[in-house]
């Protein structure tokens, strides 16, 4: 598939290519199993893991080079629905779904499931609203859409702008998650890990762009789905006699209950909108129903997502490619609650309670990693306390193996599998960073007579500089990192939602309107967000600023509206326009004043 | 692309009212299980079907089940609708 475009023969084989390709992975680790039973000591096992799988993904990644823009920025369209939705579906799941979402269900019971439904229901929005018409549009990147829609470099700047803070901060901390996992697995300092992380992700991207992160990406999502799944059903397994967690997990909830009352502990795991002392609230189910909204209708928004459906070769892909996208993000997420209930089980039964120096191994194995897992014996009696151990978020997934007494192979396997997860999420997002400064602002705005061989040398250049840049903020480690990225769901739903939507359902939308609602809506999001993080302001209604989207949102809206009433109707040309993008048949009727390629 | 198919402004807008018709009635199932009904969670709680408490059941995997047959549903209905407008592509 090197050179010139993809050959048949590679897209009618992608069945059989990536059945070796599973079929290797699966033999590679019991390789790895077996050498573990003869000695080979963990680091190295480990190390193995990380070596192995990043070389396969450099692999891919340089035999996907590509000197055409087309296959660039947009794998030259030739991506099946099937494998297109793999591909979203690691694009989609980051180090934060992977390792830490098991734990924040953990962690917050009920409360936590906003997160299960908001990153899932948002491609109903996709499939219904967007990817269709985005790829009948058929050019390159999101902003391409608004400078095209709404005419003038205005529209494609402010895109440009909420792209950027939408992503950028998302993908430092993918970054940062990559080393994180680098350092944990195969013991590197963390600064060198991030770097390591940072080859990773390059090797991925810079040679193929769109085309190298696509096929790299359906490769990172088998590891991913395999290591996730594994221990899991291993641990149902053994606690119910079944394989199947997602649905044995009712019996771990049973447990859970029943020994939420011995402990005494007043805020039961699948209570919904209760507050720490197990009463029903309002302000809990108001949180929680606006934190879903903002998480789904920023699925919607994000461009590192809608530019997946760009690849697809035809309307008709695009539209199947988001059921099957939404199918492969499901395996992992209506298995995550499975997770954290067999961990509850385990920690309610097996450790609270317990005398303190007959802890399980995976205990006190994960209370030496700083931050992970702390044990205090508080009131000194020696016997283990519900408020004497505190687990991060991260620990479940990680620790999962080691619950079920599984050797430690199987630990490095869920390792590689966050590593994709991170290294994959990290790739979309620096493409669409990258592809937003190279297409848009360079190709589009300041060089449109660049020739192809330029503008190639130009997106690689901007690439390692983004990477980089990413690379050295998160070396600094902020401890904001966390929020910032929940609050891209909330300034991209704000910012991009209404023009992108709006563009084309509504053909009275105006120029002048979009621009207004999404400086409204983006600004009020940002000054909500910014208020209430740094200076203190109290919160509207109670609304915590995570979910600072749902005032951007019918903000932008009815300026948008407003304003475009306000405004003259596009022209003919531009209503003919969006008729042409509206049927998946024909040719898309360019506005002529409005040069596209 | 195959050749320029052309609708008339009626057909155009005949297949516009059917595709915003689809649009909101898939956007009416997705506001009912992403959000309607979770606010009866509590209530469903009180049902308990093999261990899961139904609120809690909706929410980590009920709802996503709908979401994914939302998705493969629509856009095959999606696909109807084109075929018997003709405009599909090629």
């Amino acid at each position: 598939m090197a050179g010139s475009g993809a050959s048949p023969s590679f897209i009618n084989n992608l069945g059989k290519i990536y059945g070796l390709y599973t079929g290797a992975f699966v033999g590679v680790t019991i390789v790895l199993g077996i050498m573990e039973q003869l000695g080979v000591p963990n680091e190295t096992i480990g190390i193995l893991f990380v070596a192995l799988t990043i070389g396969v993904y450099a692999l891919i990644g340089y035999i996907s080079r590509t000197a055409q823009v087309a296959e660039y920025y947009v794998a030259g369209r030739v991506v099946p629905a099937f494998y297109n939705g793999m591909a979203t579906g690691s694009d989609w799941m980051s180090a934060a779904s992977f390792i830490s979402m098991a734990g924040s269900l953990y962690l917050l019971g009920y409360g936590g499931l906003g997160f299960v439904l908001g990153w899932t229901g948002g491609y109903v929005l996709v499939a219904t609203l967007l990817a269709p018409y985005l790829r009948k549009f058929g050019q390159f990147t999101v902003p391409d859409f608004l400078g095209a829609r709404y005419g003038g470099h205005v529209p494609r700047v402010l895109g440009i702008i909420v792209l950027m803070s939408a992503s950028f901060t998302y993908v430092v901390a993918q970054v940062f998650g990559v080393g994180l996992i680098a350092s944990r697995l195969i013991g590197i300092p963390f600064d060198v890990a991030v770097y390591v992380g940072l080859l990773g992700i390059l090797v991925c991207s810079m040679l193929g762009g769109m085309r190298a992160v696509t096929w790299t990406q359906v490769a990172q999502y088998i590891i991913l789905i395999i290591a996730y799944l594994i221990p899991v059903v291993i641990l149902s397994a053994q606690k119910t006699g079944i394989p199947l967690p997602q649905l044995m997990y009712g019996r771990a909830l049973q447990e859970i209950a029943a020994l939420e009352g011995k402990l005494g502990i007043a805020r039961a795991h699948s209570s919904a909108f209760v507050d720490a002392t197990g009463k029903f609230s309002m302000n809990e189910m108001i949180n929680f129903l606006a934190l879903v909204f903002c998480l789904m209708i920023g699925t919607a928004s994000l461009p590192h997502i809608l530019m997946r459906y760009f690849t697809t070769p035809s309307v008709r892909e695009a539209r199947k490619s988001v059921g099957w996208s939404i199918f492969f993000i499901f395996l992992l997420y209506f298995t995550a609650p499975a997770y954290a209930a067999f961990a509850k089980w385990e920690v309610y039964s097996n450790v609270i309670g317990q005398p303190i120096a007959q802890l399980p191994a995976w205990v006190a194995k994960w209370s030496e990693v700083a931050g992970l897992l702390t044990v205090k014996d508080l009131n000194g009696d020696g016997i283990l306390q519900v408020g004497e151990i505190t687990l991060n978020n991260d620990i479940i997934v990680l620790a999962t193996p080691e619950i079920a007494g599984l050797p430690y192979v199987v630990s490095g396997l869920v390792a590689a599998g966050g590593l994709a997860a991170a290294l994959s999420t990290a790739d979309g997002l620096l493409l669409a960073i990258a592809n937003a400064l190279s297409h848009d602002v360079y190709y589009k705005m300041i060089n449109p007579q660049a020739s192809t061989k330029v503008r190639l040398i130009v997106a690689r250049v901007i690439l390692i500089g983004v990477a980089v840049a990413a690379a050295e903020v998160a070396k600094t480690k902020p401890a904001v990192i966390v929020s910032m990225v929940a609050w891209a769901f909330s300034l991209a739903a704000a910012g991009l939602f209404v023009p992108l939507v709006l563009g084309v359902w509504w053909k009275r939308t105006t120029s002048a309107g979009a621009c207004a609602g999404m400086i409204a809506g983006f600004g009020i999001c940002l000054f909500y967000l910014i208020g209430t993080q740094f200076y203190g302001m109290p919160l509207w209604w109670g609304i915590r600023n995570i979910s600072c989207g749902l005032f951007g949102l019918p903000v932008a809206f009815i300026v948008t509206v407003v304003v475009s009433l306000m405004t003259p109707a596009p022209s003919k040309e531009m209503q003919d326009f969006i008729d042409s993008i509206r049927v998946p048949g024909g040719k898309v009727k360019h506005v002529e004043a409005i040069k596209v390629e | 692309m195959a050749q320029e198919k052309s609708l008339s402004k009626e057909q155009q807008a005949a297949y516009w009212r059917r595709t915003s018709t689809l649009m909101w009635t898939v956007l009416a199932l997705w506001f009912f299980f992403g959000f309607v009904i979770h606010i009866f969670a509590p209530q469903l709680n009180n049902i308990n079907i093999i261990g899961f408490p139904i609120g809690f059941w909706f929410a980590a995997q009920g709802s996503l089940i709908v979401f994914v047959v939302l998705c493969f549903w629509s856009s095959s209905a999606q696909n109807k609708i084109d075929e018997e407008f003709g405009v599909t592509e090629d």
